[in-house]
């Protein structure tokens, strides 16, 4: 076949094929926003959930959901640059390092309630970590791992070699290399992974049954000493997050605005999800232009 | 002298930098392993005792089509069959990568190649929002608008692998997609360059020369897709119709390994049957991750440029 | 540079502190749990129980003040293994612990906190309002597979049944199938869930809570006896079951205490009712774990 002809011809198909995704995520996004943005006000921000009257908000979910967040990144961000950076830089390309691949990607494999139940037997009642948000930030970590391993080493070895070599002819350690040169250069890219696997926290539900627990006990705002059991910083109180809420309304929910609760609360983790992608795109702007002086 | 002598012995900053920035890495690496080892014992070790202590026959776990756990047939062996199960997480694992993956590579393409400007920022702002949507809320569209689709397109109750495969393609194709978009990107812009220098037109490039290069990334990324619909269980068990059947089309209700397991795990009692079989089920999906992972691999190293 | 190596380091300052975290958080627990432990109670199992529970424990701990009452799901089962291995104080079950394989119920204490009904329930389509139990064990059984075998829409029956092991399927398989076995069939875990598919797919058939019926679907009687409360009270209507709050042989007493709450009249002529149980002061009969039932 004539190759021009082909180029049309494939063109064509991608252009068709984006059509139907862009389609199809768009009706998927308008359904939820279109649902639940009327359910959404002042007041069902503000208040708090009830059990079976109508009326009930999601204040502490939303903020179970956030707090549940920075916690998770917490504990795996540094594991998981430090394990991205091993496997892309210092890694030896052996059978062993493909081991540790094949490891980290069958982790991320496990289904969401194998690792709840783990982590409720472990941390929960072994450790006596009881229902918390810090049990359900470890569970969360192990989904988060390997996503974010993988994304961090994609992107330090999408950085091209020249730069390595740079660094290497001024006398730099490979380490202050990598932190100093690669790491700033691969910031997008690592973004992406972070808001990704924030994405994955954001909505999971089945592992926190099991370990942040499916009751939101009331907190006080007002209090920020974080051994306090009331305090909204206190990681060690149970916390169900705005995806477990959903799922708790669904399924066993008696309210009788059951059914607003939840596309209400679909469409504000959608906006929630949207405000911190834009955040976290626009501080990896920052980063990026600030450490890598391309300003 | 002895000065500069002693300070050109001595490890050099660099050095030390070298080895700090080592241990912290290899720390890394080292406690996500112990992670990894300590699920794999304890599902290893629940998963197994339904053979151990529970004396089921492995091939008539892995080969028996009834599944009721607590109920004995007629010979009294427990009816512990996973074959349904089986076969329907492979059905629609393998359904939902097959449709999703040419739509993800269409989608990589517009975004890296064909037109970043346009497609870049506004298609990576809506996959990225993809991801977070929760589970049961794929669940309750799946089953407010796929399943009453397919019903009226097709009979019977909507309730199947086909349903199910729609609903894990849209949740599996922002993984899928972002990381060929990652795949796509590592690949070196001279190779880009060299080959429209040489004359090729657009598509020959991204046919001959991106796709061959990033095909290790894109398997990669079909990997973490599968993944993800291996262990779906919520939205799956809402569309599929969770009734532990041999599949006969895709449009009668099956049940896969999960959707099985987030039923009946709050339902049994930790240490009986009913229980370890569960988490049998769950070693089985496991193994099955872990053999897709070898094969792709393998798949993937024959077309590794860099070899 | 420098700047590079200060977030670094800051990024791993903030690592090793989340682990220190977990460190003390596990220490400092252990820690309280051991003094105040008498105060701190935790109720884990059954969903359907769960926003009675919930409730009660808000209402008792703004009335007890120091009072401190975690409420989980998890499932019946989860509920009853976790209590039986003293994890927890309290397993919610919607099952009698000796109808659970791998529990014994010897070393638990059953308190029963409410009476829950409930009713087969069809979708609109069908045409149907009233069977017989023997068309409902066919039906269930495989054995009708038409709704106009039973006076409805020439309409293929799909049955949706609940999860292997819980407590609604226990019940209604003792109630109705006396001993046979159910077809194989769709299998939902949750009332919410089972309403959804049951009220948008045309055949459908199935059983939730009486607190799930709704005008999207067509509750049957059987018998001509309606699903109502009044006939449960009587046994009339004989698919029922007791909802369980599970302590050890030797209860907390704080735990103890807090049940005895949620068997006050206050809790079972307010709280419950308003839920859509059935208080248990109102039965004329009691049942035992065999399905026999006794006048009061």
């Amino acid at each position: 076949m004539n190759p021009k002809i082909a180029n049309k011809i494939a063109d064509a198909v991608i252009y068709i094929l984006v059509a139907i995704v862009v389609i199809i995520l768009a009706l998927l996004i308008g359904f939820i926003l279109i649902t639940g943005i009327p359910h959404i006000s002042w007041h069902f921000l503000t208040s708090v959930s009830q059990s079976f009257s109508a009326g009930g908000g999601i204040r502490d979910q939303l903020f179970n959901s956030i707090y549940l967040l920075i916690l998770t990144l917490i504990i795996s961000f540094p594991i998981a640059l430090g394990s991205g950076i091993y496997l892309a830089e210092y890694a030896p390309k052996n059978w062993f390092t493909s081991l540790i691949q094949t490891a980290i990607e069958v982790l991320s494999s496990l289904p969401s309630i194998i690792v709840g139940l783990f982590c409720y037997l472990l941390f929960v009642i072994e450790f006596q970590l009881g229902f918390s948000i810090l049990s359900g930030a470890i569970a969360l970590t192990f989904f988060n791992l390997p996503l974010l391993t993988r994304s961090i080493q994609e992107s330090l070895e999408s950085v091209p070699d020249l730069q390595r070599q740079a660094g290497a002819s001024l006398g730099l350690s490979r380490w202050k290399t990598i932190t100093g040169i690669i790491f700033p250069i691969a910031i997008p890219g690592i973004i992406t992974g972070i808001i990704l696997s924030a994405g994955r926290v954001f909505g999971e539900a089945a592992a926190l049954i099991y370990t942040a627990g499916e009751s939101a006990p009331a907190i006080s705002y007002s209090n920020f000493n974080p051994f306090n059991p009331a305090s909204f910083l206190n990681p060690m109180r149970p916390a169900e997050t705005l995806a477990v809420h959903i799922w708790k309304v669904n399924t066993e929910g008696v309210t009788p605005d059951a059914s607003q609760i939840s596309s209400g609360s679909s469409a504000v983790l959608i906006i929630v999800i949207l405000i911190f992608n834009l955040g976290a795109h626009y501080l990896g702007k920052h980063l990026y232009d600030k450490m890598t002086a391309s300003k | 002298m002895d000065q500069i002598k002693a300070k050109l012995m001595k490890p050099s900053k660099e050095t030390k930098q070298e080895t700090v920035g080592k241990i912290i890495s290899y720390t890394c690496i080292v406690a996500i392993m112990l992670l990894v080892l300590l699920v794999l014992y304890f599902i290893i070790s629940f998963g197994m005792s339904t053979f151990t202590k529970n004396n089921v026959n492995l091939w008539s776990f892995l080969s028996g089509t009834n599944w009721s756990p607590g109920q004995v047939d007629a010979h009294g062996n427990p009816e512990v069959g996973a074959l349904p199960m089986i076969v329907t997480s492979f059905a629609v694992t393998i359904l939902s990568a097959l449709v999703a993956t040419p739509f993800a590579i269409a989608v990589s393409l517009f975004m890296t190649i064909i037109a970043p400007k346009h497609g870049k920022g506004f298609l990576q702002a809506i996959i990225e929002l993809l991801v977070g949507i929760p589970s049961v809320v794929y669940g309750y569209i799946g089953l407010t608008l796929v399943v009453p689709f397919i019903r009226h397109l097709y009979g019977g109750t909507g309730f199947g692998i086909l349903s199910g495969t729609i609903v894990l393609f849209v949740m599996v194709l922002p993984t899928i997609t972002s990381l060929t978009v990652d795949s796509l990107k590592a690949v070196p812009r001279y190779y880009l360059e060299a080959s429209l220098a040489l004359g090729a037109t657009r598509w020959q490039t991204i046919y001959k020369v991106i796709l061959r290069a990033a095909t290790p990334g894109i398997l990669t990324a079909i990997i973490f897709g599968m993944a993800r619909a291996f262990g779906e269980a919520l939205a799956v068990q809402m569309v599929i119709g969770n009734a532990t059947l041999m599949p006969k089309s895709l449009l009668t209700p099956a049940a896969t390994l999960t959707s099985q397991l987030t039923t009946g795990i709050g339902n049994t009692v930790m240490g009986s049957l009913p229980n370890n079989a569960l988490w049998s089920l769950a070693l089985i999906l496991l193994l099955m991750s872990l053999v897709f992972n070898i094969a792709v691999k393998f798949v993937g190293s024959k077309g590794d440029l860099n070899k | 540079m420098l700047s590079m190596k200060k977030a670094l380091s800051f990024v791993t300052i903030l690592g090793v502190s989340g682990v220190l975290l977990a460190g003390c958080g596990n220490s400092s627990k252990s820690g309280s749990s051991s003094s105040s432990s008498s105060t701190k109670i935790t109720a884990v199992g059954s969903t359907a129980l769960q926003p009675l529970v919930e409730q009660a424990a808000t209402d008792y701990q703004n009335a007890n003040s120091g009072a401190s009452i975690t409420v989980q799901g998890g499932g019946s089962g989860t509920g009853l293994s976790q209590v039986q291995q003293k994890a927890v104080q309290i397993g919610n079950s919607d099952i009698f612990a000796e109808k659970q394989s791998g529990i014994k119920a010897s070393e638990l204490k059953d308190h029963q906190v409410a009476v829950v009904g409930m009713a087969p329930v069809v979708n609109k389509d069908a045409g149907v309002k009233n069977v017989t139990m023997d068309q409902l064990k066919k039906i269930f059984t495989g054995k009708i597979t038409n709704w106009k075998q039973v006076g409805g829409k020439d309409e293929k029956i799909s049955v949706v049944n609940r999860a292997k092991g819980s407590g609604t399927r226990a019940t209604f398989e003792q109630a109705v199938l006396g001993g046979a076995t159910a077809v194989k069939a769709q299998e939902q875990d949750s009332n919410g869930t089972v309403q959804k598919i049951v009220s948008s797919t045309p055949g459908a058939v199935s059983y939730l809570a009486f607190s799930f019926l709704n005008n999207k679907l067509q509750a049957l009687s059987i018998d001509n006896v309606k699903p109502t409360d009044a006939n449960v009270e009587t046994n009339k209507w004989k698919i029922w079951s007791y909802e369980h709050m599970y302590t050890p042989a030797t209860p907390n007493k704080e735990a103890e205490k807090f049940i005895k709450y949620i068997q006050s009249s206050k809790v079972q002529n307010g709280l419950v009712k308003k839920l859509g149980y059935i208080s248990i002061s109102n039965m004329k009969v009691t049942k035992d774990a065999n399905n026999k039932v006794t006048n009061k």
